[in-house]
């Protein structure tokens, strides 16, 4: 019976490991939830255009990664996207004036929050703002302002005979 | 010509007779559940063999298969400044194909081929014939709890591939190749989703694979030769035909749950 009890407890470990298997993609794999926690001081940033920033993207200051955006909303009275960012705690002393913009790492790769320290002597705090912003820039857009610019540029004196 | 038909033939109707046996053993079997319900350490005892002894093969090959799709991912997607993306391309890899597919086809080779080698031997020694003297059915007794471990053994092993897989990656990508660990995680979390991949993927895919690779490994046993020839004979079947059939029976589920 002794030998039983063992085998019970070695397949009580395997199916308690499985399930933790499970457990894992569900919460740290899959977009369930998020497990890891937050100590980070909050700071608000209002955009034009986020572009295709997501929520745990990095948050960076001179190529540094020192925080991550944490949520995403839309003021509906000024249509801006608010972004909030959550910073690491010791990096405490980044000026309020600092500004924000939406860049992209590489030609492929995801969308991050970069900011440029300002000049001020108070630092930001948990609540804080960010009023200095840049969008993301969108492809479309750009292309378009490029036609328009080409096409306005050939096209007046053709128009005037 | 006409020996080269009748070959041809015979062959087909030795088919066709398997797969009738083997269905009709299949409905056996599940006749034979509610007798198991009855007595579930039965089941317990198989589970130690087919799932907890497959353990140590499963999570090592999960751990290589997820740190070689680091590696790989990596050096492909570097040309394009994509290493962010790795995450998502190593879970979603394992998640969908490489944890269930590659977990079946090591537990056919791991566990179904001992299910068939154990089964026919008792065959080939008239244990089974004994049992039946007795009044016991080695339907109750032998065969469905070996067939229902199986089948939880399945997915279970599925998830721990696919779980050890992916933090293999997480050790080659963000350890070792300085992929952003935030970035690992938050594509892989903002492209894997619970239902689709995970659900679909990993669980629905390894339970049927289970249920076939178990049924294959049993009926086997079950039709072996009695003979050391025949048990040997079964023992590679189980295994060749396990393979073909998880793989085919992958691409039918592939395009069910991801086919557009």
């Amino acid at each position: 019976m002794g030998a039983f009890k063992k085998m019970e407890l070695a397949v009580g470990v395997f199916v308690a490991l499985g399930l933790a298997a499970f457990f894992m993609l569900a919460m740290k794999v899959s977009n369930i939830a998020e497990l890891g926690e937050d100590k980070g001081y909050k700071v608000t940033a209002r955009f034009e255009n986020i572009g295709g920033l997501k929520v745990r993207a990095p948050v960076t200051l001179a190529g540094v990664r020192i925080g991550r955006v944490v949520g995403i909303g839309l003021d509906t009275h000024t249509y801006e996207a608010v972004v909030t960012l959550s910073i690491e705690p010791r990096y405490d002393r980044l000026p309020t004036d600092s500004s924000a913009s939406i860049l992209t790492s590489g030609v492929l790769g995801e969308q991050y929050v970069g900011l440029e320290p300002g000049g001020m002597d108070e630092y930001l705090k948990n609540g804080g703002a960010l009023k200095l912003t840049q969008s993301a820039l969108v492809l479309e857009k750009l292309i378009g302002r490029m036609l328009t610019n080409a096409v306005s540029g050939d096209n007046p004196p053709a128009k005037t005979p | 010509m006409i020996d080269g038909l009748r070959r041809l033939g015979r062959s087909t109707l030795f088919w066709l007779n398997r797969l009738g046996r083997a269905t009709l053993f299949l409905l056996r079997l599940l006749s034979a559940l509610p007798t198991l319900a009855k007595r579930p350490s039965l089941a317990i005892r198989q589970l130690y063999s087919v799932g907890v002894l497959s353990l140590p093969i499963i999570a090592m090959s999960g751990l290589f298969v997820g740190m070689v799709l680091g590696l790989q991912g990596y050096a492909n997607l570097v040309d394009f400044g994509a290493t962010s993306s790795l995450g998502r391309v190593v879970a979603l890899s394992l998640a969908r194909e490489l944890g269930p597919v590659l977990a079946a086809l090591l537990y056919a080779a791991r566990a179904g081929s001992a299910l068939t080698a154990e089964i026919g031997l008792m065959k080939t020694t008239e244990q089974l014939s004994a049992m039946q003297m007795m009044a016991v059915d080695p339907f109750a007794r032998v065969y469905a709890p070996r067939f229902v471990a199986g089948i939880i053994a399945m997915p279970l092993l599925a998830g721990i591939f696919t779980a050890v897989g992916i933090l293999g990656g997480y050790f080659v990508a963000v350890q070792q190749l300085g992929v952003d660990s935030g970035a690992f995680w938050s594509q892989m979390q903002s492209t894997v989703k619970l239902f689709d991949d995970v659900i679909n993927g990993v669980v629905i895919k390894s339970v049927v694979f289970g249920w076939v690779a178990n049924w294959i490994a049993v009926f086997e046993g079950y039709d072996a030769i009695p003979t050391s020839e025949g048990i040997s004979l079964a023992t590679t079947r189980t295994v060749v035909n396990t393979s073909l059939v998880v793989l085919a029976v992958d691409f039918v589920l592939t395009a069910l749950f991801f086919g557009v």
